[in-house]
């Protein structure tokens, strides 16, 4: 395992880069959350992240795809992130795309592989039920009935939730709340009757919701991978979802440290550039060693997943634990290095702050992962 | 057969009949182990100490890439890689630990005169002179080139007078190379030479440092009008401080790996001892506070060896990533050690006496010991200020 990119993979790291600062800069972002955009991302944009086949990315090439794999994904999530850019890559590109290529059946990746590479179907992954990332919390219920099966219950904070047309539901098929075993996932249409979708307000202007399954039935065929161990699949699906969340993060953490940087450069106090001051040098230069350490782990991690390493699920907890705190770190000494103008809506540097609190909840927080790190490693 | 696959048998066929038993994996843990430096005075509890250093001296493989005329190894980068693969496997020890190999061998190839190269490497390679540095003054720590020990130009020879702190095991060393001013004070680097100094010449005197940890790795060296050949001079005239720069990032690189080394598959494993003194429950560190920052810590290692992977893969970007590695590896075994011992209690502050084990007083002179990691070799806070400077590229006042 070589932790450097391909030539390839730098190609596309490189495109994705031009597409993000032309395309979608930060000025992009704030648009859609001035006028309260209903989905938070641009179809127009969307689009063009179609056409340049990113959907694809994971997906074999017999239903379109590339088959590009995770570090190609990874690098174009980190370049997007840099500004912002609010697309439903992740829920679809990421894990639609992984889960149905992965463990869906021939029928399930017919139907719908093709439609996530031409950008006509958009899927969201819905797994939590409290304020903090658990799968074996499950207690949504998935009741036999003949050939179907009947869901009970709420999903919350399900990302792209309030515009996907696809939900990847996780739901209780025995057993009780907190048990590992009795999960089973269900490819479930959002627009089923028994569903309602409520949009969520996040600090991150995002497009999230909660989602009330109230006896929505679902067919036999709807089964995503095999019933009773969804618990594993789901574990699978997200240590994927993890990993690419993390190269995200490490994007906006690389964001803020750059705009930072810049800004010690540019502003004056005392008659001379505050970048000059070692208060603020050593803890720039401490930031920098975590990101490099977060950069190590990132790529380790995508490149694992590429192999299939039997340390895929400790290096996904290692890269979504290092991709946190430093993302916590640098956002917070963004604000903090920016003075006055950090805590100002109309400086950019706020937003970062505010996208790192968000994502560093998702599929697990440090804690979360730096608990589950033990666990695999033996103590 | 290829080149290389030949290469590997002949390698593998010479290990078997050269490297002695006491000195591979299964060896016979009743066979005394010796730390071996080298040198005129070494001393070797276990003959096969010395003979597995003789060997691999004559092979030249102790520095395999040098060219052969120097005394090296002569082999290409492939072919070490081949050779570490096949020590690896049979678990074979390192035949010398040498500041000479990691220090002064890189700056002699560079700047050294074909004679120097000559006189100086075989040496080194075979284990036969053992070298010390001597680079800090007493007034002269994080800001080393204000050095004041000088060389006088009498014509014949150099006349040194001044005095040395922190020279590694100068009480045992055979040689030592020195930074020394030449020029004028100011400005302060361009007065700088860099001469090597034989320890038997007249008016060489060393004292050791007792440490916080009980121990004396390092002492004070004293020049008393020395007098040095100057054709022990390295470099040209008033050149050292380059020289001393190149020198400095080996030893940080050196310095950061040991730190990270020390702490992997070393016996000292602050999981075990966690477990050993906290309790163990479900195969689980018992004491939950413990455990949460014990992971925090692995995780922390964990992606500082991926980065030192990384740095290899990427071929290495010399200095500034070079300080980067010295602050965070040193900083990190300081961590380690403090969280080693936490986790034993008492036992981690035992000194002496028969109450405690072994590993118990070890870890204390180990813990105590590990506080100097960030002050040698550059303080963690000019790390700090290579990086801001070199890498962030921000600005001075």
């Amino acid at each position: 395992m070589k932790l450097v990119l391909t030539e390839e993979e730098q190609f596309l790291k490189d495109t994705a880069k031009s597409f993000a600062d032309e395309r979608s800069p930060i000025t992009h972002f704030r648009s859609l959350r001035d006028k309260n955009d209903p989905v938070l991302w641009d179809e127009e944009v969307w689009n063009e992240m179609v056409k340049l086949g990113w959907p694809g990315i994971l997906i074999p090439e017999e239903y379109g795809g590339s088959n590009f794999g995770i570090t190609g994904i990874g690098v174009v999530l980190n370049e997007c992130a840099k500004t912002l850019t609010p697309s439903p890559l992740f829920a679809t590109g990421v894990l639609g795309a992984y889960a149905i290529t992965n463990f869906g059946t021939d029928e399930q990746k017919q139907n719908y592989l093709p439609k996530i590479v031409s950008g006509d179907l958009t899927t969201a992954l819905a797994i939590d039920e409290s304020s903090h990332h658990d799968p074996k919390e499950t207690d949504v219920t998935a009741k036999k009935e003949g050939s179907n099966f009947v869901i009970d219950g709420k999903k919350t904070f399900v990302i792209d939730g309030s515009s996907a047309d696809l939900l990847i539901v996780l739901a209780r098929t025995s057993g009780n709340k907190g048990d590992f075993a009795g999960l089973t996932l269900f490819l479930v249409d959002s627009n089923s009757a028994g569903i309602k979708k409520i949009k969520l307000d996040m600090a991150d202007s995002r497009n999230y919701a909660n989602i009330v399954f109230d006896n929505v039935e679902i067919s036999n065929s709807n089964v995503l991978g095999d019933i009773e161990t969804g618990g594993e699949t789901v574990e699978d699906i997200l240590d994927i979802g993890r990993i690419a969340i993390a190269s995200e993060m490490l994007g906006n953490a690389e964001a803020a440290f750059d705009t930072t940087l810049d800004y010690l450069k540019q502003r004056k106090q005392f008659g001379v550039l505050i970048g000059s001051f070692q208060a603020l040098q050593h803890r720039a230069a401490e930031m920098f060693c975590e990101l490099e350490l977060t950069k190590s782990s990132v790529m380790a991690a995508m490149k694992a997943a590429e192999e299939g390493s039997n340390e895929l699920q400790r290096l996904s907890s290692l890269a979504k634990t290092m991709a946190g705190e430093t993302l916590h770190l640098v956002s917070n000494e963004a604000i903090q290095m920016h003075g006055g103008i950090g805590v100002t809506d109309e400086y950019d540097i706020g937003f970062f702050l505010k996208r790192a609190r968000v994502a560093e909840q998702i599929f697990g927080s440090s804690k979360f992962h730096t608990e589950r790190y033990a666990n695999l490693s033996g103590f | 057969m290829s080149n290389l696959d030949t290469f590997r048998k002949e390698t593998k066929k010479w290990l078997d009949e050269n490297c002695p038993p006491s000195m591979r994996s299964g060896a016979d843990p009743d066979i005394p182990i010796d730390e071996v430096w080298g040198g005129r005075n070494a001393e070797y509890k276990n003959p096969e100490s010395k003979l597995w250093l003789d060997r691999m001296g004559e092979k030249g493989w102790t520095m395999p890439t040098v060219p052969v005329e120097y005394g090296g190894g002569g082999l290409t980068k492939d072919e070490v890689k081949i050779l570490n693969e096949e020590m690896f496997f049979i678990g074979a020890k390192a035949p010398l630990l040498s500041f000479g190999i990691w220090m002064l061998a890189p700056v002699l190839l560079e700047y050294g005169t074909e004679e120097q190269k000559k006189e100086h490497l075989p040496k080194i390679i075979k284990g036969e002179i053992r070298w010390c540095q001597g680079y800090s003054e007493p007034g002269s720590g994080s800001d080393l080139a204000s050095l004041a020990t000088k060389a006088e130009d009498t014509g014949e020879t150099f006349l040194v007078n001044g005095q040395k702190v922190w020279t590694s095991y100068a009480d045992k060393a055979d040689w030592i190379f020195a930074l020394v001013r030449t020029g004028a004070k100011e400005p302060k680097h361009n007065g700088i030479s860099f001469l090597l100094i034989d320890m038997e010449t007249k008016g060489v005197s060393t004292k050791p440092i007792t440490l916080i940890s009980g121990k004396s790795p390092f002492c004070e060296t004293f020049f008393d009008d020395v007098k040095v050949p100057k054709e022990n001079l390295i470099g040209d005239l008033n050149a050292g401080w380059t020289i001393a720069k190149k020198l400095l990032q080996h030893e940080r690189a050196f310095i950061s790996n040991f730190g990270l080394a020390a702490g992997m598959g070393s016996s000292r494993d602050i999981v075990t001892i966690a477990k050993k003194h906290l309790g163990e429950e479900n195969g689980k560190i018992k004491n939950s506070f413990y455990r949460s920052e014990i992971s925090s810590h692995k995780i922390k290692e964990h992606a500082f060896g991926l980065t030192l992977k990384r740095a290899g893969d990427e071929g290495g970007k010399a200095s500034a990533t070079a300080s980067m590695f010295k602050l965070y590896g040193t900083e990190h075994n300081k961590k380690r050690h403090e969280l080693m011992v936490a986790a034993s209690g008492v036992n981690g502050v035992a000194w002496d006496g028969d109450e405690f084990d072994d590993g118990d007083k070890n870890l204390t002179r180990a813990w105590l010991r590990t506080k100097g990691n960030s002050i040698e070799g550059g303080t963690s806070e000019v790390q700090l200020n290579v990086i801001s400077k070199r890498v962030l590229g921000l600005p001075t006042q």
